[in-house]
């Protein structure tokens, strides 16, 4: 069933055109991987799929309702890209940051209480952050801050979660197990997964699913059917989408 | 030494004055992480020409004030999102726009006088009983604000995205932020004047900011440190024959090095290096 979908999006600042008629839908339990060059629109069109900028034609329905009426925020969990956009000098402990990843399940006037603490105890742990959920979150490091603000996403049980290249800052190391943790969360909880990256070379070992954007919609579709499309050849030539896919096999 | 306390204009002073530190350095600690600091300073030169209107009307300036600031405030915002300005500059633009209409205003109404002086520079110790009541009643509903949208306001200074996809309505978050500053600026003119309302706004909150465990402790440090600073600068000053703003924000910038020396010699000290 389809839980997102995105129809005919294009997305423009100012006269040009960043993201050009973009159809796809995402399903529940989905593990989408949404790859593409640098400059390739990935980081426009998860931000214009949330409403963060405006489309300028097309319309994303999310769970069934047009963008514009969407209201379910504590479903959908979302990482931006750049831990920068955070305030990282915002004094808050761990503990604190992912209290206000609960604000969207919240109603008028939204109180973090002492009834929530076993829902960020959970996530504390299965980020292995309770030991250190009393931190302010500027004295950690990049890999923890990352794990924190996962945690946050996390928080109000989504049943999506979107990652905008969240690995980026991580070494490589770290990097693998946070692509493991949520492989893991995919397959266990059903959770849906949305990651962009720009590491097509890996992301096939995680992903169900394929999203291949360099402003218009060059691929969509399963792991196999990307080595074995027209369009990628194409756009690859042969040789890279072999080297792709041998990477994959 | 305490004998003062029993004089009533310095219950008044400590009363109001109290009420005002615990506002401004709450909403100091906002203002400050989202870089917003100068907001303070903006309002308060549209509070000079609010006051000089008050004046020229002769009715009470807070009266004039508080609805001119609180739509410059507005203005700011609207500035921000419309003409495509950084926050800086629309600020520079609104505090320029009440500074020039205070000057004019103030030439048509006869010039410098007593009352004007009052509110650029504070005058505590002389704050009437109206003064005193609508400060009270405006701070409790300043108050009883920030703790409503606590969270939202803690959200959206974090990180403002994130706070959108979790359903808050920024932009009415910020409108609140902005015009509850606003009414916190007129309230402390008179504690501090106009020329220093932003001092109260800052200096609490970043020397608090010195010595974070917490944001919750943050905020509870920096309302001690405004508080403090308010009651010992009405004491000397009356003690030592000192204007009060000025010595109010004097106590809060010695408050501050002393955190700020504090936490970079002993808080954040690296350990030595073996040799």
């Amino acid at each position: 069933m389809s839980i997102i979908t995105v129809d005919k999006v294009s997305v423009r600042y100012n006269s040009t055109e960043v993201v050009s008629d973009v159809s796809f839908n995402i399903a529940a339990g989905d593990y989408l991987g949404v790859v593409g060059p640098n400059g390739s629109g990935k980081t426009t069109l998860i931000r214009a799929m949330f409403g963060l900028v405006g489309l300028a034609k097309g319309t994303v329905t999310l769970f069934g309702k047009d963008l514009s009426e969407f209201r379910e925020w504590h479903r959908i969990g979302y990482l931006p890209q750049k831990l920068s956009s955070f305030n990282l000098q915002f004094p808050a402990t761990v503990k604190e940051i992912i209290g206000l990843g609960l604000l969207a399940k919240k109603k008028f006037p939204k109180r973090i209480t002492a009834d929530d603490d076993a829902a960020i105890n959970k996530v504390l742990e299965m980020l292995e952050l309770t030991n250190i959920k009393n931190s302010l979150i500027g004295e950690l490091s990049g890999g923890q801050q990352q794990r924190v603000l996962l945690a946050r996403a996390m928080a109000g049980e989504p049943e999506v979660l979107i990652l905008d290249e969240p690995t980026s800052a991580l070494d490589p190391e770290v990097r693998e197990k946070f692509s493991e943790v949520l492989k893991e969360l995919n397959k266990k909880t059903a959770l849906t997964v949305v990651l962009v990256t720009h590491d097509i070379m890996n992301i096939g070992r995680y992903a169900s699913k394929l999203l291949y954007l360099d402003r218009r919609l060059i691929f969509y579709g399963g792991f196999d059917d990307f080595c074995s499309s027209t369009e990628v050849t194409n756009y690859f030539g042969e040789f890279a989408q072999h080297v792709i896919c041998h990477r994959h096999s | 030494m305490f004998e003062l306390f029993q004089y009533h204009f310095i219950q008044k002073a400590l009363i109001a004055g109290c009420f005002i530190a615990v506002l401004c350095s709450t909403l100091g600690v906002f203002l400050v992480l989202k870089r917003l600091s100068l907001i303070g300073d903006g309002l308060a030169h549209v509070t000079f020409g609010s006051v000089a209107v008050g004046l020229l009307l002769h009715s009470q300036p807070i009266y004039t004030a508080v609805p001119l600031v609180a739509l410059s405030s507005l203005g700011i915002l609207k500035l921000t999102e419309r003409a495509r300005l950084y926050g800086d500059t629309a600020i520079g633009i609104v505090s320029s726009l009440g500074i020039a209409s205070g000057v004019i205003l103030v030439s048509i109404s006869g010039g410098y006088n007593v009352d004007l002086f009052s509110y650029l520079f504070g005058s505590i110790l002389s704050i009437s009983n109206t003064e005193v009541i609508t400060s009270i009643v405006l701070s409790v509903i300043v108050m009883l604000m920030v703790l409503l949208f606590y969270n939202e306001l803690a959200s959206i200074t974090f990180d403002e995205e994130m706070a959108k996809m979790s359903g808050i309505k920024t932009r009415r978050i910020n409108e609140i932020l902005v015009v509850l500053t606003a009414l916190t600026v007129v309230l402390a003119m008179k504690v501090v004047g106009i020329m220093l309302v932003s001092a109260l706004l800052i200096l609490p909150a970043s020397a608090a900011l010195q010595t974070a465990k917490s944001f919750k402790a943050t905020i509870i440090t920096a309302g001690a440190i405004a508080v403090f600073s308010v009651i010992s600068g009405i004491w000397i000053s009356f003690a030592a024959n000192l204007p009060s703003g000025g010595t109010i924000i004097i106590i809060n910038f010695i408050i501050f090095m002393l955190m700020f020396g504090y936490s970079k010699n002993v808080l954040r000290a690296k350990p030595e290096e073996p040799h």
